[in-house]
């Protein structure tokens, strides 16, 4: 956009503020390359086969191109004892990530319809304590997490890892929903209950209607973080349930014969995509929905 | 039997009681107003009526029936609130029709009752749209229909035009009057605005501090209040209050208003037909007399017909043409009235202007507590 056609601007263009324009776009143009640069290595990588990369230049084009590094990544490359490759972890991903993402914001869209429109005594007090869920680091809860997962018959499994992170994930789809239902009109609900509807009723039929933004919010926040996380994925899986951020590990710290860098490049683009698809598909509601109790006023 | 019977109705939020002993009775197609200040009780006698808000102690009935401890559904009303509270997904045909579902009405049925409530309201052709597509008085109307549609043995109208621009709040309130008339409905309707209580109501009940102060017609609130609140509170411009001496001699009574301007004293006579014990006992003291602004007349205005009007002659501070009348700021005995005189009045501010009071409309209240004398 040129100054002249900046809309209510006015601009003085002395050579001093032009050379100060031209030294902030040199400046957010080279901050935005440093930013893509490991995006491209990583793609280039990907696609090279291991020749072009041994001799040790980063950012050569790929001569000829292939999607051999991928097929391998998806299907061969050895992850520990066994040479199966990330996509059957992917699909443990998968299984893990759909249930846990629906269940914590269901419960979550339920907790938040509850502390803000049927309050009670200390209703303020439990959605306090909850909030404290949002902050409590994961470590501190590995060791007593794994027993009670024992004791509920749960470890190693899917299932497991699915109540792990629906879990921790309430306190956040708790949050997210009770600002949003904060900002809707009790009147609503008392309309409905003169209407002789109950509290699930309400819910289903006038409160989750209306909740299509904050949904998209709470979906695209726990797939990220189920999706990315690592540290309940290697505590708390088997051989068989471990999802693929365990599996890339795994794969990439796997240390017999060439270190295939490709491969690695390939296995760790698999593993970044879909939450890379779920930001695309969605991301404009994700911001609509964050700022949507702000703007409403 | 009444339709609704509140008893000795206590509604305590923790340590503030917000309804002290409310006790009334409605009876079936009475449009009843709860009006006052805000923060007087009103809504949350409304919501306790409608089962929103329990109460601490007392009774209410509906039809003869206990319903203090049931749930709104269970009480057959239906509400129409401020911000209208259509649902916002549903299409106006689902917000009428909502109420119906919800009890299991047969889908023949709803249907019957959306058209019929459509046509009464005139919002046939709205039935397909959103709430978000409506515009204010469309959304009032709507939020009418569903209320209607249900056929409930009582209506709950909380503050339903306040939210509308005055031009749409006159037609609405003509509206909502014409339905009462034609379909007899029993309704309470809770408002700030002393306007639309007056032109709405059969009944009107006047609250402050969660008390009802007078319950009575719109004449009797407004020509009889029984004290100083309520009389302050229906009437714009409101009731002007004049301090006054109560004198007897012999065989009249006189009121006697001093002038700190003038020096001298100001006294109108009082109507011995209108005595009472009360004001016997008030005898030499201090008292409020009462006088609305159309109790004042251009001295000599044929209109007002004043006979038995004490006249009095007053700076004009102020003149304030309405097109209908005139309304005239003066300095009574150190007090600021208004008075409302014909349209043809050519005073202007700073000259004297002689008028006449209708002392028989007059109202006299205690300087303590504000108690009606006479």
């Amino acid at each position: 956009m040129s100054e002249r056609t900046a809309v209510g601007v006015i601009r003085r263009r002395t050579p001093g503020a032009r050379a100060l324009r031209v030294l902030l776009y040199a400046v957010l143009f080279a901050a935005a390359l440093a930013y893509l640069l490991p995006l491209v290595v990583m793609v280039m990588t990907s696609i090279k086969p291991l020749s072009e990369i041994t001799p040790g230049n980063l950012l050569a084009l790929p001569e000829a191109p292939t999607l051999a590094p991928w097929i391998k990544a998806w299907g061969e490359a050895c992850t520990g004892m066994r040479c199966e490759g990330v996509g059957g972890y992917f699909w443990n991903s998968i299984a893990i990530v759909v249930p846990a993402v629906a269940i914590s914001t269901m419960v979550g869209a339920l907790n938040g319809y509850a502390l803000t429109k049927w309050r009670f005594k200390g209703s303020e007090l439990i959605f306090a304590l909850m909030l404290f869920g949002c902050f409590i680091p994961f470590q501190v809860v590995l060791l007593p997490m794994a027993q009670t997962l024992g004791w509920l018959g749960l470890a190693s499994s899917r299932s497991g890892l699915v109540l792990v992170h629906v879990v921790f994930g309430i306190a956040f789809t708790t949050l997210f929903f009770r600002n949003f239902y904060v900002a809707i009109p009790d009147e609503l609900v008392s309309a409905a209950k003169l209407d002789g509807a109950g509290f699930l009723r309400i819910f289903w039929r006038i409160l989750l209607p209306v909740s299509a933004p904050i949904i998209v919010v709470s979906v695209i926040w726990q797939f990220t973080q189920i999706w990315n996380d690592f540290l309940f994925g290697v505590a708390y899986s088997g051989h068989d349930t471990q999802p693929v951020t365990v599996a890339l590990n795994n794969l990439v710290n796997t240390s017999t014969g060439a270190k295939e860098y490709n491969v690695d490049m390939a296995a760790a683009m698999i593993a970044a995509l879909p939450t890379l698809v779920v930001y695309v598909l969605a991301g404009k509601y994700f911001v609509r929905g964050l700022t949507a109790g702000a703007v409403k006023g | 039997m009444s339709a609704l019977e509140i008893q000795h109705l206590c509604k305590d939020f923790s340590s503030t009681q917000v309804l002290k002993d409310v006790s009334l009775a409605i009876d079936s197609g009475e449009f009843l107003i709860l009006v006052g200040p805000s923060g007087c009780g009103k809504s949350t006698l409304m919501n306790a009526i409608a089962g929103l808000e329990p109460v601490t102690s007392g009774k209410i009935l509906i039809g003869g029936e206990d319903v203090t401890w049931r749930t709104p559904a269970e009480r057959d009303i239906a509400m129409v609130f401020q911000s209208y509270a259509l649902y916002p997904s549903m299409t106006v045909r689902g917000n009428i029709a909502f109420g119906l579902e919800m009890r299991k009405v047969p889908k023949v049925e709803r249907e019957q009752a959306v058209e019929r409530v459509a046509d009464l309201l005139q919002i046939s052709h709205l039935l397909d749209r959103k709430p978000s597509q409506l515009s204010g008085g469309q959304r009032q109307r709507v939020a009418m229909g569903r209320a209607l549609a249900r056929e409930p043995q009582i209506y709950l109208f909380d503050e339903p035009l306040s939210n509308l621009d005055a031009k749409l709040r006159v037609e609405m309130r003509t509206e909502i009057k014409k339905l009462h008339q034609r379909l007899g409905t029993t309704i309470v309707y809770v408002t700030h605005d002393q306007i639309e209580a007056m032109t709405l109501a059969d009944r009107i009940a006047v609250m402050r501090d969660g008390q009802i102060q007078q319950l009575g017609t719109p004449n009797e609130i407004y020509n009889d209040p029984v004290n100083v609140f309520v009389a302050g509170f229906m009437g714009s411009p409101s009731m002007n209050f004049i301090s006054a001496r109560l004198e007897k001699d012999d065989t009249t009574w006189q009121l006697h208003i001093s002038d700190p301007e003038q020096g001298a004293e100001l006294s109108l006579p009082w109507p011995v037909d209108r005595v009472t014990e009360a004001m016997v006992a008030c005898q030499g003291q201090s008292v409020l007399l009462g006088l609305r602004p159309e109790h004042f007349a251009e001295a000599g205005d044929q209109r007002s017909g004043h006979q038995q009007a004490a006249r009095l002659e007053a700076l004009v501070s102020v003149v304030e043409p309405t097109g209908a009348d005139v309304l005239i700021n003066l300095g009574l005995g150190g007090n600021e009235v208004v008075a409302r005189v014909g349209p043809d009045c050519r005073v202007a501010p700073g000259e004297r202007l002689a008028l006449s009071v209708d002392m028989r409309r007059a109202v006299l209240f205690g300087q303590q507590g504000g108690q009606r004398l006479a």
